[in-house]
Order: structure tokens, then sequence, then C-alpha cells
């Protein structure tokens, strides 16, 4: 495991849904919130454009 | 009951039309008001037409003819003359009196009884008086499908992170109405031609919902708990391109509407998006029709052959819709009369009460028509009337030049 540790990590939001804290998740990170402990969290939705028909 | 059913019927070309065609006059666009005029000759003329002179006979004749080609009559379980024999060569003998003629066109059309709804300016009726039902449902189905307005077509999401789908929202963006005037614009022909400042108009979307730091504890309002808890249609903000700005400076683009839910957001959801507007019609997608709906019915009349009286007049005034049949006192007995036909609904309730159902003959004016049309905001009504008149008539000059181009064309294989 020499690869080489990502700079900066993921953002991930707390699954808790009073919490949906934003939180940042570098490789070794133990998976849980900081701001409620919860330990399922989410990927951020894309923030490349997504272009639909309003049919 | 039937037996005395059946001898007005047989005579109905005398005794009863010598009534009911009174106050119509033989001529088709003299305006039966069927108020209280046509109950004014409840009196039917008791004299049997079989047994009249030979000129009798062939003047009821006519008068029934003249009912066959002006009225559609309602009968219990039936409608009667629903069918428009208005065509060339359908009567060779009066092919003379009965061609269409501008000049008794001109005469007999108006356009009368415009209204407004006093709570909704874009909703207008009127009556439209001395057409084919043709030309009259042509009208309304142009309002429905041809008339363009501009609306939402295409949506590039940036971020959603609400409840709703993509796509699904993007469908509800779509269906906004959009207060544009569509006439100013050109429609893009295909997707792939270029969008500019007179072929599509810009909007933006954004909105981040938060939580309200100054809620009260015991807030179970979502408004009152959250900051921007609802994305509304006043969210909408337009993106004004080219010479768009000083073009509608007058009045700004925007939606009709300001209170239109679009999406509901918690606290940490957002949605941001950029729409693009296009112009098309309603055969393209529902959401560029410019009406609600546009439609017409035909003016009801109601003849009264016999005078109604006591407590036949309060049930025949009930089997109507409010305000079409009162009851007042002639000679110190209560007489039902006709105060408007045109409120009933031509339920024909009054067709099950046996003892009644021969007092009363109910038709409708065959050239005669209600019309409603309710705009999405778009345009005003009475404008789109107009966009409907040019669209008729342009659709008649591209037949008419193609039948010159088959005629001419003939002409030379010849």
């Amino acid at each position: 495991m020499d690869r080489q540790q990502p700079q900066t990590g993921m953002y991930y939001i707390c699954g808790s849904a009073n919490c949906r804290a934003r939180n940042e998740l570098k490789q070794r990170d133990a998976i849980k919130c900081t701001a409620c402990g919860y330990r399922i969290m989410y990927k951020e939705r894309t923030r490349r454009m997504v272009q639909f028909q309003a049919r | 009951m039937s037996g005395r059913k059946r001898t007005t019927s047989t005579s109905s070309g005398g005794a009863m039309d010598t009534s009911s065609l009174a106050p119509t006059g033989s001529k088709s666009s003299s305006k039966p008001r069927a108020g209280a005029s046509a109950a004014a000759t409840t009196q039917a003329s008791m004299s049997p037409a079989h047994l009249g002179s030979v000129e009798d006979r062939r003047d009821a004749g006519k008068r029934a003819m003249q009912e066959i080609r002006s009225r559609v009559v309602l009968e219990a379980d039936r409608v009667e003359n629903a069918a428009s024999i208005d065509f060339p060569a359908n009567f060779p003998e009066e092919a003379a009196e009965l061609a269409w003629d501008f000049g008794k066109f001109a005469a007999g059309f108006r356009i009368e009884r415009i209204e407004t709804d006093p709570d909704d300016p874009m909703a207008v009726t009127f009556d439209m008086v001395g057409v084919d039902a043709a030309i009259a449902n042509a009208f309304r189905r142009i309002l429905i499908a041809e008339v363009p307005t501009m609306a939402i077509e295409t949506v590039f999401f940036t971020n959603n992170t609400s409840i709703i789908h993509d796509e699904a929202l993007a469908h509800r963006l779509g269906l906004v109405p959009i207060r544009a005037d569509p006439r100013y614009f050109e429609t893009r022909d295909t997707p792939d031609t270029q969008a500019t400042d007179r072929n599509t108009l810009v909007f933006t979307l954004d909105v981040k919902c938060t939580k309200n730091p100054h809620a009260s504890p015991n807030a179970t309002d979502d408004t009152e708990k959250y900051i921007n808890s609802r994305v509304l249609s006043s969210d909408i903000v337009w993106v004004p391109k080219g010479d768009q700005e000083a073009q509608f400076q007058d009045a700004p683009i925007a939606p009709v509407h300001d209170d239109i839910l679009i999406a509901k957001l918690r606290p940490g959801q957002a949605v941001a998006c950029e729409m693009h507007c296009i112009k098309s019609i309603g055969r393209d997608h529902a959401k560029f029709s410019p009406v609600g709906t546009a439609s017409y019915r035909l003016l009801p009349e109601i003849i009264l052959t016999r005078p109604v009286t006591g407590d036949d007049a309060y049930l025949l005034q009930k089997c109507f819709s409010p305000g079409t049949i009162g009851v007042r006192n002639e000679n110190g007995v209560p007489t039902a009369y006709v105060i408007d036909a045109r409120r009933d609904t031509c339920s024909r309730e009054i067709f099950r009460h046996e003892r009644l159902a021969s007092a009363v003959k109910m038709r409708r004016v065959r050239d005669h028509f209600l019309f409603s049309i309710e705009s999405t905001g778009a345009l005003p009504p009475g404008d789109l009337l107009f966009e409907s008149v040019l669209k008729l008539k342009s659709k008649c000059e591209l037949i008419l030049a193609h039948l010159n181009n088959a005629t001419s064309s003939v002409d030379t294989t010849a």
C-alpha cells in the first residue's frame, strides 16, 4: 500500500436525516460524521451539467 | 297521453311551429332571444294544420324545413337535426337562394356579448353568430393546438438535491406559463438551429434551503422552520440576452403566476439550473397551448307550447338550471315563463315528467355559438382569437395556392 495518498479528501454528506453535514474524508479516515458521529455517508451529486428535455 | 302526444307531433309542421317559429322569423340570422317573447306565444294556435288550405300546408312545410336548417332539436332520448346540412348542392331547387355569398355572410355574422370574468381578465366569453359549426370548431381547435406561445424546453441542471428527480423537475418547469409575447419571436426550426435572442429566452433558477435560525422551537410549518423550503415560479429569473432587455423593458418577461409550487426542499437541499425557452405550438406539446381551454356550446332555446300553471309551474322551474325559468303571477295564477334560456345546461330533466314533457320544446340555435376562451396568460384572449383567425387565413391561402398549382399543371398537360 505504497500508493501516494491524495492531498485532499473527498466530500461526503452525512446520512443522518437531522445532520446532513458535509464531511471531508481522506483515505484512511474513519467513516464517521465529525458533527454527529453517524456512520453512513453519501456521495455528493455530480457538479457536471446535465441536460433534460422539459417534456 | 301518448295519443295526445302523437297528435301534437304529427301536426308539428303546423300548430306547434306556428308558435315556436313566430319569434324567430324566417331568416336564420334574426336573433331568437327565447325570452319573454317566446313565453308570450305560449298560446299555441289550436287550429289543426291538416285541415288548412294548400298554401297553409306549403307554408307549414317551409317552416318545418326552416327549423331543420336552423335548429338542433333536443328530444327526450335523442337529438334531432344534429348534422349540418349547410353544404353546396344539398338542395338543388334552392341552390341559388342557399349558395354561400360573402355579402350574406358578412350581414349575418357578428360577435357580441363580449364578457370578461371580473376575477380573471384572462377568461372571456362571447357569442359568435352566423357561422357554420365547421368554422367555429376550426377556431376552437386552432386556439388549442396551433396558436404559438413560449415555454421552457431545455433544462440544464448544475445541481438538484431535492427529492424530485431531474427529469420530473424539468417536466414541471416546462409546464410553467411564461408571459412573453410570442409574436416577437421566431420558431427554432430544428434543435440544431443556433439559439439567438430572437428565438430563445433564458431563465435561471438557484434556490438553496437552510434552517431558519429565528424560527420558534414550536414551529411546525415548513415555511417558518426553514428558509426557501418551497421553490416557487417567482424564483425563476429571466436573463435578458442581446436586445431583449431593451425590447421588453416595459413588460419584463417572467412566469405568468408567482405562486406555482415547483418543488419542496429541506435544509441542505438545493436546485440550480438554467432553462431555455422556445416558441412552439400546442400540437407539439400541451405546454405550448395558449389556452386553458377554448370551448363553445350552442345557444339553448326553450319554448313553452302551452301555459304551465300552479304547482306544475314550480316543478317546471326546478327542472332547469337556476335563472332559466321564472314563475310570475298571471290573472292570480302562478305561471311559468322563460327568463333566460342561455343559462340552461340542456339536461332535459323536464322530459322525465310525462305531464310536462308536452309543454316544452327544447332546441339549440345551430349557428349561434357561446364561446369561452381562457388564456394561460401569454396573450389576452382577444388577441388569441385574432391570432387563430390569421392562422385559419394562412391555411386557406396555402390550400388555395396548391389548388391553383394543381389546376394550372392540369391545364398544361392537357
